[in-house]
């Protein structure tokens, strides 16, 4: 019988003491296992989906981390609008009038470029609209360069791709404005696909439904990003569902009607994009062309109504200032936890040593060499470290799967079974190396063990 | 095969000074013999046979053993050395309890070199009679079952020496005359030299070559209470 035969034999025969000491050896390592795969799995979604195709987001003036929050993992409580004029300052003269002419405005704002537009010659400026969910989601309201123009994955060189369907239109003869595509967690947890409605609700997940229904016509394909567990809607659907439209009290003097395709609502009534004195967007992304994004940023934030903030910056300050020293505090925990279950073995093995001294002796006189039953002591410690360690790994990644929707609604990372945190790997090397160490007194006792007298006894 | 010199061995007092136990002008065992050495309890069998074995030093004197000066081996070379070369029968049989008739027999041969051959372990369980008690634990085989697969582990590792301590002190006289033969049949079939200890008298007669402890050791007449020697 090879040694590690012998040490798993003594394991099972002494069953209940050897589960016993297992068992709380796993406990101890699902509590280390289940924090840190929590933090890691947590800091490293936002540590790679902080990496986007867009440099900075502008939004009301406020705090960075929550307008980054809000627009680019859709997490946190909804912020303030900015004027639909914020957006088209990142806007050239021509793109401008277009708009004014579409949707009706203060005919002078297409007669000059936007303030940002040399900033952005080349890049993008995309809006968003948030403020209203389906079921726990958000629901964003956008434009179609969102999926046309954005790029994600750990390179940033991926294109959206759709698991099912299209890409929304802005306005077509069928569904008019009101067209969706719903991220993959959202289509596979409401069990929603293309040819399916929703109706986005007010303010927070239990709000208020709107009357008006989105008819979903595309499902993303999974991107391991914050738009998996988000509903994108026509941003001109949204502008033109109850109250989102802006209270005007007085219309510019050189107001232009707007000429986009007009519609009808249920109840008959003629439907048309809302004005641009009535429009708001929440958030805009924004890719500067050439290296102008520290420059324009400034020059936002120099403003008294806007701010931007570049997400790379703001996730890495939250990770450093914050997260850090919160790391630092569990690993502490980590560390202290596996010296309490690393006892436990100790405990568990050295209180049977009495019981073994005779089969030590049995052994030696049967030719084992001293290293040989102080390594079947090591062995039986190893043993028990990584059954301890598997159970206490299966057990912390069960705990998190049942605990991954309520993850989810605070952090919007779907942990699931299998996600596993670099830091985990930290975890049974230290376990190991902890179980090794509790077994080298009792292992010492074996090779101390007087063979003539317990043989004798 | 067993060839001992001028062996002495004491040990040290509770109260101060030391206590002679062993004092062995000479004895010597050939290949294939078969011996009894006789002596009452306390009289140093025990830790003569621990000295043979290698499991204790003495603290002079010559122990040779197929031609290997054992008292010049470091402690892991006896080790070695008793893996290959001595099985050991002990007088409470010393079965592992978490360990089955099978693996008990396999553990005498996990210690030496050599190929571990679970056949070996299983024939010699058959030589025994303990076939079908193959996956038994000691504690579901009688006393004398116990003793029988005692034996079969300490010719696993095909020794040529077989030291046997007062085998049939546990067992009922039926039983303990079987087990002598057992022993006897067995390190006949494998030419196996045997030193067998006890203190009886109707085991000794069994034996064509009878040594006495009192004989052929010189302390155990100064002893003031033989009975007060620490092991054997």
């Amino acid at each position: 019988m090879s040694l590690l035969q012998i040490a798993w034999r003594n394991f099972r025969y002494r069953s209940v003491s050897s589960i016993l000491t297992t068992l709380s050896l796993a406990l101890g390592v699902a509590l280390v296992v289940l924090v840190l795969a929590v933090y890691g799995i947590i800091t490293d979604a936002f540590r790679g989906n902080s990496s986007v195709s867009y440099n900075l987001v502008i939004g009301p003036k406020g705090d960075p981390l929550q307008l980054t929050l809000n627009s680019v993992y859709y997490l946190s409580q909804p912020i303030q609008n900015l004027p639909f004029t914020d957006y088209m300052e990142f806007h050239s003269a021509e793109e401008r009038a277009e708009m004014v002419r579409r949707y009706g405005g203060s005919e002078s704002l297409g007669q000059v470029d936007g303030k940002y537009a040399r900033y952005v010659g080349g890049g993008l400026a995309i809006p968003l609209a948030l403020g209203d969910y389906i079921d726990q989601y958000r629901v964003v309201g956008t434009t179609t360069d969102f999926f046309d123009k954005l790029l994600h994955g750990p390179e940033v060189d991926q294109p959206f791709t759709f698991r099912q369907g299209r890409n929304f239109e802005a306005h077509n003869a069928e569904n008019g404005y009101f067209e969706a595509v719903l991220g993959s967690r959202v289509a596979s947890t409401l069990n929603l696909g293309v040819g399916d409605e929703f109706f986005p609700t007010h303010g927070d997940p239990d709000g208020k439904g709107h009357r008006d229904a989105f008819q979903i016509v595309g499902v993303l394909a999974p991107t391991g990003t914050p738009s998996d567990r988000a509903a994108f809607v026509n941003l001109e659907g949204f502008y033109l569902m109850e109250n989102h439209a802006k209270p005007v009290d007085q219309y510019p003097d050189d107001m232009v009607q707007g000429s986009a395709p007009m519609g009808i609502d249920p109840d008959g009534n003629e439907i048309r994009p809302l004005t641009i004195p009535e429009r708001e967007v929440t958030s805009i992304l924004v890719r500067t062309g050439g290296l102008w994004g520290a420059q324009l940023m400034n020059l936002i934030n120099e403003g008294k109504d806007a701010q931007a903030a570049a997400p790379v910056g703001v996730i890495h300050k939250l990770l450093t200032e914050i997260v850090g020293p919160l790391r630092t505090a569990l690993i502490i925990v980590t560390v202290i936890t596996c010296v309490v279950a690393a006892m436990s073995i100790l405990v568990g093995i050295y209180n049977s040593m009495n019981d073994r001294r005779r089969d030590i002796a049995v052994m030696r006189a049967l030719g084992a060499r001293r290293d040989a039953v102080t390594s079947i002591i090591l062995l039986e410690s190893l043993l028990i470290a990584i059954i301890g360690s598997i159970a206490g790994w299966v057990l912390a990644h069960a705990a998190i799967l049942i605990a991954s929707p309520m993850i989810e609604s605070y952090t919007g990372v779907w942990p699931g079974f299998f996600r596993v945190s670099q830091f985990e790997f930290l975890v049974l090397p230290l376990v190991l190396l902890l179980a090794t160490l509790a077994g080298l007194l009792p292992a010492t006792i074996a090779y101390r063990t007087d063979v003539s007298r317990n043989l004798a006894a | 095969m067993l060839e001992i010199q001028e062996l002495k061995k004491s040990f040290d007092q509770p109260g101060g000074g030391r206590l002679n136990i062993l004092d062995v002008a000479t004895l010597r065992l050939d290949a294939g013999e078969q011996a009894v050495l006789i002596g009452q309890s306390g009289g140093g069998k025990t830790t003569l046979l621990h000295l043979i074995a290698g499991l204790l030093t003495p603290d002079s004197g010559s122990i040779r053993i197929a031609g290997t000066e054992i008292t010049r081996l470091s402690e892991s070379g006896r080790d070695r050395f008793r893996a290959a070369t001595t099985g050991y029968v002990f007088q409470t049989f010393n079965l592992l309890a978490g360990f089955t008739a099978l693996e008990n027999v396999r553990l005498g041969m996990s210690f030496a070199a050599g190929r571990h051959d679970i056949g070996r372990a299983e024939s010699l369980l058959e030589r025994v009679g303990l076939a079908d008690r193959a996956h038994y634990r000691p504690s579901q085989l009688s006393v004398g079952q116990q003793q029988r697969v005692a034996i079969a582990r300490s010719l696993a590792s095909r020794p040529k020496l077989l030291l046997a301590d007062e085998p049939t002190a546990n067992v009922d006289p039926a039983s303990g005359k079987a087990v002598i033969e057992l022993i006897r049949e067995s390190c006949r079939e494998d030419d196996v030299a045997l030193l067998l200890v006890t203190h009886s008298m109707e085991l000794a007669a069994q034996f064509d070559r009878v040594e006495r402890l009192e004989q052929i050791n010189r302390v155990f007449g100064q002893l003031p209470d033989a009975a007060a020697a620490p092991a054997g």
